[in-house]
C-alpha cells in the first residue's frame, strides 16, 4: 500500500490554477521554451522585479472568510444601529428576488455583450432596463447606466455643451454636495464654467433661476432636492427651457411614483442615483447611475445603449446600437469614455422595480410619505424640534434644527444607538445645527419614536 | 422569448409592502407635481419574476459557463467566496457617510487594498476612488494637468502622446480631460516606432499614455528609451493597467518609469464584470502627484485607526461618489489576499497558456508579429478572407458553434481582420486544447465549407443578429404601443436548457 502524502509537503497548485507540473513541461515545449523565465525575455533586464511581493501570504478560504468577518465586525451597519442616513444613499429593502437574479453565474460572469448571440440573455435585460427608465422618467431614451448619480450628471454637461455649444452650466445649491463637487472636477477639462443658484427657504426661486440660465447649456436641480423639498420643478424647467438651456433633473427614482415623470413637464434629461432602487448600500458602492433623455439626444448619450433587431431567420433579438458614438469605434471624437458600466447594478434595479411593479412603487412613496409626516409630528410635539423649511412639502427626508451643533448631536445620539442622519453644516454654511433626516420605507413607527426620544434627550 | 412587459398583467404583484396603522395621511402633493400616469412597470408574480430573468440567464455565456478569450477583457474565474463576502451585514448594509469610528473595518481594508497596489505598481500614494479603467484614465489625466498647472506650465502643455494601438478610452479621455491627441505609430516589432517618437515630444508634451504589454499582447522593448523621452522633455508617464495581469510580480510601472497608474480591478483582481460591469479603476501615483489625488483620502492615522481626509487643498476634488465602489474592494482586497506572494504565479500562468495557444494557433492563422506574446496575442484572418472570402467575424461565430465565447474582433485598428485571444491563467490545458482544436477546425472548415462559417452561429439561441438595421432605425424601449394587450401565456413557459455550451 503506498505511504499516504504528507499534508502541507511540497508546494501545492493554488485552487484558482489548474496546470499540473506535467502540463507546464508538455507546454513549455511546444511553445520552444526551456522555462517560464523564458517568456519574458522581452522586458530590459532592469525593469525586472527580482524580489518577491511584500504581500502577507496566501490564505485559504476559511482563513479570509474569518478574517474579513473581523474586519466587517468593526463597521457599524445599519442591523447594529438605528439609522437615519439618507443624503443620497438610502436604506430601502433589498428583496431576495434581487440576490437570486444577480448570482446567476451566466449573468454574473459575463462582460459587455459584444457578441450578442452569446448575450441575448443580459441585452434583453438592458433594454427591459432602459424601457423601465424611461417609463419612469418620462423620456424617449436611457443608457445602460453610468458609474453613480454623480457622474452621469457630468455626463450630462457634456451633452449640453456639445447640444448648444455653450460652456456655462447652472446647478442649484439644493443639489446634494457630491453631484456639484464632481460636476466641479470635470468641468475644466469639459471647458465648462459652474454657477451655483442659492436656495430660498429650501427650494430654488424660479425668477432667479432664470436670471442665471441666461447663456446657460443646461440648467440641473435636484427634485426632491438635498432637503428632502419638493422644488417647484415644472417653473424651473420653464426657465431653463426659455433660456435655451437644457433642462437636467436629478431624481430620485423612487419618487416617481408619485412625482410627475420630468419628461411630462419638458425635462430635456432626467437622470439620478439608482441605488436605492435594488442596490444595498455597501459604504457608498457599486451602484448604478441612470441617465434618461428626450429623443433628440439619443446620438450624444454616453455609454451603452441596446436596441431591438431582428436575427437571420427574422426572430426579435437585441444588439448594442449607435456605437458610432462609442469610443472604441470613434476614439477622440466619442461621446464619452465610458466602457465598463454598472450593467449588473442596473439589472439589480430592473428586478427591483419589476418586483414592485407599479402599484408598489406608488405604496412605497406613500408610506415614505406618511411616515415622514409622522417623524416630523412626533420631533415637533414630543422633542420640540421643528423642521428647518417647515413651508415645504418633503419626500423621505427633511431638515430638523436640533439646537447646537449637529455634529454632537450625532455623536450623542449615536452612544444610544441611534444615528439621526446628516450634519447639514458639513456642506452648508450656517446649518451647523441643522440634521437631515431620512425616513425610508424600512422604518417602523417604533423606530421614529426612539429617534425622537434620543433626539428629545440630546439636542437642545 | 418574451418580455417582461408581456408577461405582466394589471393586478399582479411580487411585492407586499408593510401597512402603518394609525399613521397622519400622507401630505397631498401639489398638483402640478403629482405623477399624472403610473409607469408601466411589469405586474407579475414573485415566481414569474424568478422564472423570466432565470430564463434570460440561459440565454447567456459567462466564465462560469465556459472559456471566455475575450482579448483585453482577462475573463477569469471569479471566486465564489467573494459573493458572500460582500454580503456580510458590516459591508452590505453601511452607509457611506457613518462616521469613521463606525467605519475602522472598510477604511482599514480599503487602506491595506492601497498599500498592496502600491506594492504591486511600484508606486507610492494610491486612490481608490475611480469607477472603472477609463474613469482611472480620465482622473489621471486631471492629476496631469493640475500637476503643470501647479507648475505653471498648463498653459504649455496640451499634448498627450498615444500609440495607434491605444484602447479607445485612452483617446476620448485625451479629449474629455481637455488635452491634445498626438497619435504615434508601431513599427515592425510592434513597439512604439521610435522614430516617429522623437519628433513629436516635446515642450508641449504633458504626457504619454501607454498599456505595456499593449493590447498586441507584447512588452515594448523600448521602453528603457522611451522614459528617456518623456522624462527628458519634462513629460509624465501614465500607465494603462488594462494588462497588468501579465506582469503581477514579474514587471513594476513604477520601475518601468510611469508616474501614473490605472488597474482594472475587474480584469486583474477578479471583480465579475456583470454583463458589462460594475468595475473598479483605482490609480497609484508617484510621490509628486499625491497632493493632486482625488478627495477624501483614506489614511492611517495611527497604529489603530483609519480615517478620510479630506484636508488636501491641491486635490482634484472628487470624481464620484463616497470613496468609490467599496464591494469592488472588498472581492480584490478577498483575491489578493488568496494569492499573497503568489500572484506572480497568477501573471506567469497567464502568460504562459498565452504562448501555448499562440504556439499552437499560428500555423493556420496569420501572427502579425512573430514574438512570445505577454497575456494575449493578436492573430489576424486576412489570409482567410482573401484565399475563401471569411472573415474574422465569421470565425468568431463559428468558434460559438464549438462552444466557446469568441475572442475580441477587429482590434487592436493596426491589425486587420484582428482576432485578439486572452486565454487568462483560470484554464485547464484540456480546454486551452479544445479551443486550439476547434480554432484548427474552424480554419479547415473555411477552406472546404465556407458556407458554415458565413452562416454561423448554428446553435445559439438566436441566429446572427443584423446590427445595421437595429442602428438605422433605433428601437430603444419596449412598444407599448404596438403591442397594446399582452396575452396571457397559453403554454406553460418552457425554460430552454442552454445549447451549444
Amino acid at each position: 500500500m503506498p505511504a499516504l502524502p504528507v499534508p502541507g509537503a511540497g508546494r501545492l497548485t493554488h485552487p484558482f490554477l489548474a496546470l499540473t507540473d506535467a502540463d507546464r513541461e508538455e507546454m513549455l515545449a511546444t511553445i520552444g521554451v526551456a522555462s517560464i523565465e523564458e517568456l519574458f525575455r522581452d522586458i530590459p533586464e532592469p525593469m525586472r522585479f527580482r524580489r518577491e511581493l511584500a504581500l502577507e501570504p496566501a490564505l485559504s478560504e476559511h482563513e479570509l472568510a474569518d478574517h474579513m468577518a473581523a474586519l466587517a465586525a468593526r463597521n457599524v451597519d445599519s442591523t447594529g444601529e438605528l439609522c437615519f442616513l439618507g443624503a443620497g444613499i438610502y436604506d430601502h429593502y433589498v428583496p431576495a428576488v434581487v440576490d437570486a437574479v444577480l448570482q446567476r453565474g451566466e449573468l454574473l460572469t459575463a462582460y459587455t455583450p459584444y457578441q450578442p448571440e452569446m448575450s441575448q440573455g443580459v441585452l434583453q435585460a438592458i433594454f427591459e432596463y432602459q424601457t423601465a427608465i424611461c417609463e419612469l422618467t418620462g423620456m424617449d431614451v436611457s443608457n445602460a447606466s453610468g458609474y453613480d448619480g454623480t457622474t452621469v450628471t457630468a455626463d450630462a454637461c457634456y451633452i449640453a455643451k456639445h447640444a448648444t455649444g455653450r460652456t456655462k452650466i447652472v446647478v442649484t445649491e439644493a443639489t446634494n454636495p457630491q453631484v456639484r463637487q464632481v460636476v466641479k472636477t470635470y468641468a475644466p477639462g469639459f471647458g465648462l464654467e459652474i454657477v451655483e443658484v442659492p436656495h430660498r427657504s429650501g427650494t430654488t426661486d424660479p425668477e432667479e433661476l432664470r436670471a442665471a440660465a441666461e447663456d446657460a447649456a443646461a440648467v440641473i436641480f435636484q427634485h426632491p432636492n438635498m432637503f428632502g423639498c419638493l422644488e417647484p420643478a415644472p417653473e424651473l424647467v420653464a426657465a431653463a427651457n426659455d433660456a435655451g438651456a437644457l433642462p437636467v433633473v436629478h431624481a430620485d427614482p423612487l419618487s416617481l411614483g408619485v412625482l410627475e415623470a420630468p419628461g411630462r413637464y419638458g425635462a430635456a434629461i432626467a437622470l439620478g442615483e439608482g441605488q436605492g432602487a435594488g442596490n444595498f448600500p455597501s459604504y457608498g458602492g457599486p451602484h448604478y447611475g441612470f441617465l434618461a433623455a428626450r429623443q433628440d439626444f439619443i446620438r450624444r448619450m454616453p455609454g451603452r445603449i441596446v436596441g431591438e433587431t431582428v436575427d437571420a431567420a427574422g426572430e426579435r433579438g437585441y444588439v448594442l446600437t449607435l456605437q458610432t458614438r462609442e469610443q472604441h469605434i470613434r476614439r477622440e471624437k466619442a461621446t464619452s469614455n465610458i466602457t465598463t458600466n454598472q450593467t449588473l447594478l442596473a439589472l439589480g434595479g430592473l428586478v427591483y422595480l419589476t418586483w414592485l411593479g407599479p402599484q408598489g412603487l406608488r405604496e412605497l412613496g406613500e408610506t415614505c410619505l406618511s411616515l415622514g409626516a409622522y417623524a416630523k409630528q412626533q420631533l415637533a410635539e414630543r422633542a420640540g424640534l421643528e423642521p428647518l423649511f417647515s413651508e415645504q412639502t418633503t419626500f423621505k427626508e427633511f431638515a430638523v434644527r436640533v439646537g447646537r451643533n449637529a455634529r454632537e448631536v450625532v455623536a450623542a445620539a449615536r452612544e444610544r444607538g441611534v444615528h439621526p442622519g446628516y450634519a447639514l453644516g458639513r456642506d452648508y454654511e450656517g446649518m451647523d445645527d441643522v440634521l437631515l433626516v431620512a425616513v425610508t420605507e424600512r422604518r417602523t413607527p417604533a423606530e421614529i419614536d426612539r429617534l425622537v426620544d434620543v433626539l428629545a434627550e440630546v439636542a437642545r | 422569448m418574451k418580455l417582461i412587459y408581456e408577461r405582466s398583467q394589471a393586478g399582479r404583484r411580487a411585492s407586499a409592502l408593510p401597512r402603518h396603522e394609525g399613521l397622519p395621511a400622507a401630505p397631498e402633493l401639489p398638483e402640478a407635481l403629482r405623477r399624472s400616469t403610473p409607469p408601466r412597470l411589469p405586474e407579475v408574480a414573485e415566481f414569474q419574476l424568478i422564472r423570466h430573468f432565470t430564463e434570460l440567464s440561459t440565454r447567456n455565456f459567462g466564465v462560469d459557463t465556459g472559456f471566455y478569450p475575450l482579448g483585453s477583457c482577462t475573463m477569469k474565474y471569479n471566486p465564489r467566496i467573494n459573493e458572500r463576502l460582500v454580503t456580510l451585514p458590516g459591508f452590505a448594509n453601511m452607509h457611506p457617510l457613518q462616521e469613521e469610528d463606525g467605519a475602522q473595518g472598510a477604511l482599514e481594508l480599503m487602506w491595506r487594498l492601497q498599500e498592496i497596489l502600491a506594492e504591486v505598481t511600484g508606486l507610492h500614494a494610491v486612490s481608490l476612488q475611480p469607477a472603472a479603467g477609463s474613469q482611472g484614465e480620465l482622473t489621471g489625466l486631471m492629476l496631469v494637468r493640475a500637476y503643470f498647472a501647479d507648475r505653471g506650465e498648463a498653459e504649455q502643455r496640451r499634448k498627450v502622446v498615444i500609440p495607434d494601438t491605444a484602447h479607445g478610452t485612452n483617446p476620448a479621455s485625451v479629449t474629455m480631460a481637455g488635452f491634445e491627441l498626438t497619435p504615434v505609430k508601431t513599427d515592425s516589432r510592434g513597439n512604439i516606432d521610435i522614430e516617429d517618437l522623437r519628433g513629436k515630444v516635446d515642450e508641449h508634451t504633458a504626457a504619454l499614455m501607454l498599456t505595456n504589454p499593449s493590447t498586441l499582447g507584447l512588452f515594448d522593448e523600448n521602453i528603457e528609451e522611451i522614459e528617456r523621452i518623456f522624462h527628458g522633455a519634462g513629460a509624465l508617464m501614465y500607465y494603462d493597467g488594462a494588462n497588468l495581469n501579465a506582469v503581477c510580480g514579474i514587471s513594476r510601472p513604477g520601475d518601468m518609469g510611469f508616474d501614473i497608474v490605472h488597474i482594472n480591478l475587474h480584469k486583474t483582481f477578479s471583480q465579475p464584470h456583470g454583463g458589462g460591469g460594475p468595475g473598479g479603476g483605482p490609480i497609484a501615483v508617484r510621490d509628486i502627484l499625491e497632493p493632486f489625488l482625488p478627495v477624501p483620502a483614506v489614511v492611517r492615522r495611527d497604529e489603530q485607526r483609519f480615517g478620510l481626509d479630506y484636508d488636501r487643498p491641491k486635490s482634484i476634488g472628487k470624481v464620484r461618489g463616497f470613496t468609490g465602489p467599496f464591494g469592488v474592494f472588498v472581492r480584490s482586497y478577498a483575491y489578493i489576499r488568496m494569492y499573497g506572494p503568489r500572484l506572480r504565479e497568477m501573471s506567469e500562468t497567464a502568460v504562459l497558456n498565452a504562448n501555448y495557444v499562440l504556439a499552437r494557433l499560428k500555423g493556420a492563422y496569420e501572427l502579425p508579429f512573430d514574438r512570445l506574446c505577454m497575456h494575449e496575442f493578436v492573430l489576424s484572418a486576412r489570409a482567410l478572407k482573401r484565399e475563401h472570402g471569411v472573415t474574422a467575424l465569421d470565425v468568431a461565430k463559428r468558434l460559438m458553434d464549438y462552444g466557446f465565447h469568441p475572442p475580441t474582433v477587429y482590434f487592436p485598428l493596426v491589425v486587420p481582420e484582428a482576432l485578439m485571444i486572452e486565454p487568462t491563467e483560470t484554464e485547464a490545458k484540456e480546454t486551452l486544447d479544445a479551443f486550439c482544436d476547434a480554432m484548427l477546425a474552424i480554419a479547415r472548415e473555411a477552406a472546404q465549407s465556407p458556407e458554415l462559417l458565413h452562416e454561423a452561429p448554428h446553435s445559439r439561441p438566436v441566429k446572427r443578429l443584423d446590427e445595421v438595421r437595429a442602428a438605422k432605425r433605433p428601437i430603444v424601449t419596449y412598444g407599448f404601443e404596438a403591442h397594446p394587450a399582452a396575452e396571457a401565456d397559453a403554454q406553460p413557459v418552457a425554460v430552454e436548457a442552454p445549447k451549444g455550451v
